[in-house]
């Protein structure tokens, strides 16, 4: 044997599959914890998707984020999954005609629904637009600020989550980590969403919004009262969305969503669609409604109107 | 045979006509349904807050039963300075909506006397159309709960009766700008 031969014998040769066993045993010891990880964290990582949980599954799932939400807030937090409301589509109509552009539904959402404080996350967007332009986007404008609104020659149109019938948001989620439950809502689910925001690009609406960091929320400002698929502190590298306040439109009374309660104008109505004694029911049959961007074919369960 | 067959051409007839009156009533019936939605009437109904009075001015009749009412149109001068008229102010005045024997209430056309909690049935007397909407809940603010108890606001909590043209207010900060987050 020559001395060649020898030498490729014992030397180290990098073959391509060794190269990939060791690139995947090394990717996996990176993906594990520390040793500061809590059974909780193993429990969050092998939780079901949201619609394959079982009753104890869930059960064991919301005590484990109460107390999770409990030890990082300091305080009591609760966190519930009520099912929907058997013969309800909700269904919400905002008044072109009165709205004024003060942005109160903005902060009262924020307070309500836990949304980061820093960095910002709105799930409302006010939009300021021309009244000889009329709905014109290209020259709409989120940022006026003067000192008071409504300035003459403009009208205000707030855009928030449709809840549309045919969501392009749920179409192009690669994990279907969002879908649209039975009462209409669209809902994320927060430990499954892997964070490719393809939603966020498929929504005509800017109704979704990413967090890029870990969500500023001072615990003083916490809204204890929570639903798993809402208003639950969210953790970075989600997507998370309007839901009509699921945590209080889906109880039994059920209180107004919390952009209804702050709008002081009363510009903002909301209700059953199934039921035709509701006011949404009264404004689509008797207002002139507008549907945002129609011609998509989204099928909002959201509608502008016309009052006057 | 023939006498059979007319037998029961004759059986079967009778059985049709005895039918028949009902599924008539029947489809009477479902076209009486109502179509309009349920008229809400009663005051009892619209569970509204107390008035906005300005602090300490109500009852009206601490001051006015001593005064003697003057039902002469004039601009006031002693009293009730504050109260700028801007509502249709070539047409009306004070005693058209305040009436003028007792103070602590509000008068209709009709010359019914309403309490200030009702004054909506005074504005609905010329704005009809909101005040049409306002009872089923689409103009103005309702809150509470929407499948249950609902919580109204008279007119007058959004709208100066004297002045009614909603006032601009501040608007809360705009978002912040994506370029200025670092």
């Amino acid at each position: 044997m020559s001395d060649k031969e020898t030498r490729e014998r014992k030397i180290f040769r990098l073959s391509r599959r060794k190269a990939l066993k060791g690139l995947a045993a090394g990717v996996g010891a990176l993906a594990l914890p520390g040793k500061d990880a809590s059974a909780s964290f193993w429990e969050a990582f092998f939780q079901k998707n949201f619609r394959e949980l079982g009753k104890d599954d869930l059960r064991k799932v919301l005590a484990r984020m109460e107390k999770e939400y409990g030890a990082q807030y300091g305080r009591a937090v609760k966190v519930k999954a009520t099912p929907p409301i058997e013969g309800v589509q909700y269904g919400y109509a905002l008044d072109l005609s009165r709205c004024i552009g003060c942005r109160r539904c903005v902060y009262g959402c924020v307070r309500e629904n836990n949304q980061s404080r820093d960095p910002q996350i709105h799930w409302i967007r006010v939009l300021q637009m021309n009244k000889e332009k009329g709905v014109y986007l290209e020259e709409a404008e989120q940022y006026y600020n003067p000192a008071k609104v409504p300035e003459p020659g403009y009208f205000y149109m707030p855009v928030q989550c449709h809840m549309c019938k045919s969501p392009p948001c749920t179409k192009v989620c690669p994990v279907q980590a969002t879908w649209t439950e039975k009462d209409g809502l669209v809902v994320v689910d927060y430990n499954w969403c892997i964070g490719c925001r393809y939603c966020m690009a498929a929504c005509p609406y800017g109704a979704r919004h990413f967090n890029w960091k870990k969500p500023g929320l001072p615990a003083a400002e916490l809204n204890p009262d929570t639903h798993i698929l809402g208003n639950r502190p969210r953790p970075v590298g989600v997507v998370e969305k309007c839901t009509f306040c699921i945590q209080r439109t889906r109880e039994n009374p059920g209180r107004y969503p919390a952009c209804v309660e702050a709008c002081p104008v009363g510009a903002r109505k909301f209700g059953n669609l199934l039921d035709p004694e509701s006011e949404i029911r009264y404004i689509i049959e008797n207002k002139r409604v507008f549907i945002f961007k129609e011609d998509l074919n989204t099928q909002p369960k959201f509608f502008y109107f016309y009052a006057t | 045979m023939s006498n059979r067959r007319w037998s029961y051409f004759f059986l079967l007839a009778r059985i049709a006509a005895f039918f028949l009156p009902d599924a008539a009533a029947l489809a009477g019936h479902q076209a009486e349904e109502p179509k309009t939605r349920k008229e809400e009437g009663a005051a009892l109904q619209f569970p509204v807050p107390p008035p906005p009075f300005t602090p300490g001015i109500f009852p009206c009749s601490e001051c006015h039963k001593e005064i003697k009412p003057n039902p002469k149109r004039r601009v006031l001068k002693d009293e009730h300075t504050n109260i700028v008229l801007n509502h249709a102010q070539g047409q009306r005045w004070c005693l058209d909506c305040h009436d003028a024997a007792n103070r602590d209430k509000l008068r209709l056309v009709s010359g019914e006397k309403i309490d200030f909690s009702e004054s909506y049935r005074l504005c609905g007397q010329c704005h009809g159309d909101k005040f049409r909407d306002w009872k089923v809940g689409v103009h103005g603010k309702r809150s509470g709960e929407w499948n249950g108890k609902k919580e109204y606001l008279l007119c007058a909590h959004c709208h100066n009766p004297h002045d009614p043209r909603y006032k601009p207010i501040q608007p809360l900060p705009p978002p912040v700008r994506p370029e200025t987050i670092r």
